[in-house]
């Protein structure tokens, strides 16, 4: 990490080889006879060497949608349509068994609570190994010179004790930099990272979104973020989806979201963050709760009830996402209408 | 002028192990902090996990038994004493949990759980109670027949404002608020603190906020510390510690923050690594040689921190 060096600016993915592309993605899980969508609709894609961060609150879908690219549903209470396509693959059609040989090696994972996601039996360097071991044809020897490698990628220091080391040696920071070795153990195209600084302090937080950055730099991969934090989301990400009752509701580049939100959700909670206020001013608070899976409207727009001042035929019968300027897409036509108090009503370009 | 003083505050938990089970060590916790609290103000308490913030507040309420050090309240020595119903320091001291949801007992109805304090401390006959449970749910609008539900019928938000409301039943002078919207999202957050704010505008409330999360605290506190392995490293105005931090470790903390301007990120990562190496090479400056953090010394009226003079300019 030179200092020196010339700034780097936010990319954006002019290469637009897609990596993933996601298309009108339902995740239903069953509750006695009926199928819930958690995730309704939802098409996104993933560009080759760009980070998409999708955000939005607890319960929004978000983290469903992750464990749908992957295939971590129990296949006999979850109902997955739509089209998830890897290397001409569907993979919401797949089997496990095709699936086990991308998961790991195509397509890497990294969890929010790294205790639980490492096993506490295993030492550090056998749970790097183990895909490894599934996914090459390497060597004992070559593997162990891989997994070293790995720890000092990954910035772990004095990697020959910690390979011995069982997980709860290590700190959180330093088992979360493990997760982050195993995933990208196999040099994956695409990493899915679920909340992964969720549970780390602000400090180690830094660091590992320092790193994540670094390495996906430089294997050129892409990374799907998901998180609920919009600040880590301004550190990190290039492109971003916001998620509101199981579907992208705004998506826009990082620029372009943070600087000119439209979306009535998207502004309400930029707004709700205490740090973009100046002493003693009040937060912008969201009328209402976020409906339950059960309750959910399945048509109309779904962010109608929290804005209930806004009329009824400001909104579409079936919100649309709609492209308002290039790369930026909004559902719904209720934006023109909402607008915070003192601001100028009407539209905002 | 404060209504209650902190005084070289300790808690040291025993570390046993060896043939007896004798005590081979101590984890200082809380290692000798001070700190006055003035009726109406916010004070922040920030740090890592693990730095000893949670402590402090139980320490300070009577959760957790002090090693040493005094608490007055109102003049009055009030350390280790056992919690009675008499008293006024139990009476006007009150805690708000972290998780609401673990904080309130599932089997009583709401109205069970903020009687609770009320019958502890006050003395009011049945009517007299029902109605102050009634003004109490008002205060942290709920509806009225709220009181006859069980707290897993209400989300997070609503959860933690009857917490709230059980906190502020015996008008109190002090809350400890322990990581208050840490569990929640980002909107009901909002919601929770703007009414945190509201409360203490009606009832002239202290609290002493304790979080991990430097946005929220620099939007509520009026005096922040900064702790750091049960020491504070830092202590001042908001203005103090946000514009003219002078601690490495406050200076790590800000620059960690992420921030929501994507414009500025790269700008942001080179100066999060100037400081992280400034943090390694000063660090003689400002934690000795045991790594315990120094003594606080005022650097103005408000501000104060802990280092050393002797090595200045040493580097």
């Amino acid at each position: 990490m030179n200092t020196t060096q010339e700034l780097p600016k936010i990319k954006h993915a002019d290469n637009t080889q897609e990596l993933l592309t996601i298309k009108d993605l339902h995740t239903g899980f069953r509750v006695k006879d009926t199928y819930y969508n958690a995730v309704d609709g939802v098409s996104i894609s993933l560009k080759k060497n760009e980070i998409l961060a999708i955000v939005g609150e607890s319960g929004c879908g978000k983290s469903t949608l992750a464990t749908s690219i992957i295939g971590l549903h129990d296949t006999n209470n979850t109902r997955i349509t739509g089209e998830i396509e890897f290397r001409s693959l569907n993979l919401a059609k797949l089997t496990d068994e095709k699936l086990n040989n991308i998961r790991g090696n195509d397509i890497g994972m990294i969890f929010q609570d790294p205790l639980s996601a490492l096993n506490p039996l295993m030492r550090i360097g056998d749970q790097i190994e183990e895909s490894l071991i599934y996914h090459t044809k390497m060597s004992k020897k070559e593997r162990t010179n891989r997994v070293l490698e790995l720890l000092n990628q990954v910035g772990i220091p004095n990697p020959n004790r910690v390979v011995r080391q069982f997980p709860h040696q290590l700190s959180g920071g330093m088992r979360q930099r493990v997760i982050i070795a195993i995933a990208i153990s196999c040099k994956p195209s695409i990493i899915i990272a679920d909340e992964p600084t969720t549970a780390l302090d602000v400090t180690i937080q830094a660091q590992i979104l320092d790193l994540l950055k670094d390495l996906q730099a430089e294997t050129e991969s892409g990374i799907i973020l998901i998180t609920h934090d919009l600040g880590v989301v301004a550190e990190v990400a290039d492109r971003v989806a916001v998620m509101y009752a199981g579907q992208i509701i705004e998506e826009a580049t990082v620029e372009e979201l943070f600087s000119n939100p439209v979306h009535p959700y998207t502004r309400s909670l930029l707004n709700s963050i205490p740090q973009t206020h100046s002493d003693n001013e009040k937060l912008e608070v969201i009328q209402g709760l976020v409906p339950s899976l059960v309750n959910l409207p399945r048509n109309g727009c779904r962010f109608a009830s929290r804005i209930p001042w806004i009329p009824a035929e400001a909104h579409e019968a079936d919100p649309q996402l709609h492209e308002i300027a290039p790369g930026h897409f909004v559902r719904c036509t209720c934006w023109n209408h909402f607008h915070f108090e003192g601001e100028e009503g009407g539209s905002l370009t | 002028m404060s209504f209650m003083e902190i005084k070289d505050l300790r808690v040291h938990y025993p570390i046993r192990g060896g043939f007896f089970n004798t005590i081979v060590d101590h984890v200082h916790a809380v290692d000798g902090i001070n700190m006055e609290f003035e009726k109406g103000k916010t004070y922040g308490l920030v740090g890592e996990s693990g730095c000893g913030k949670s402590t402090t507040g139980k320490a300070i309420i009577g959760l957790e038994k002090i090693t040493s050090g005094k608490i007055f309240y109102e003049g009055q020595d009030v350390t280790n004493q056992r919690r009675q119903r008499n008293s006024a320091y139990n009476r006007d001291i009150q805690m708000i949990f972290q998780d609401a949801h673990s904080s309130l007992n599932p089997r009583k109805r709401v109205q069970d759980i903020l009687a609770e304090p009320i019958r502890n401390f006050l003395k009011l006959s049945d009517l007299e109670e029902r109605r102050k449970i009634n003004e109490l749910l008002a205060i942290v609008g709920m509806p009225e027949d709220a009181k006859y539900k069980y707290p897993h019928e209400f989300s997070g938000g609503q959860k933690q404002r009857i917490g709230i409301a059980r906190a502020i039943a015996t008008n109190p002078k002090l809350i400890i608020a322990d990581e208050p919207v840490s569990a929640l999202d980002l909107s009901v957050q909002a919601q929770v603190l703007n009414f945190l704010k509201d409360i203490q505008d009606e009832f002239g409330l202290s609290y002493l906020f304790i979080s991990h999360d430097l946005g929220v605290v620099k939007h509520m506190c009026d005096e922040i510390s900064i702790m750091y392995k049960g020491r504070f490293v830092e202590s001042g105005t908001k203005k103090d510690i946000y514009q003219a931090p002078e601690h490495i470790y406050t200076k790590r903390l800000l620059s960690a923050i992420p921030n929501i301007e994507p414009a500025s990120r790269a700008v942001r990562k080179v100066e999060r690594i100037n400081v992280e190496k400034s943090y390694q090479v000063e660090n003689h400056r400002y934690f000795d040689a045991n790594g315990r953090v120094y003594d606080l010394q005022a650097i103005s009226d408000t501000h104060k921190v802990a280092k050393t003079d002797s090595l200045e300019g040493g580097i």
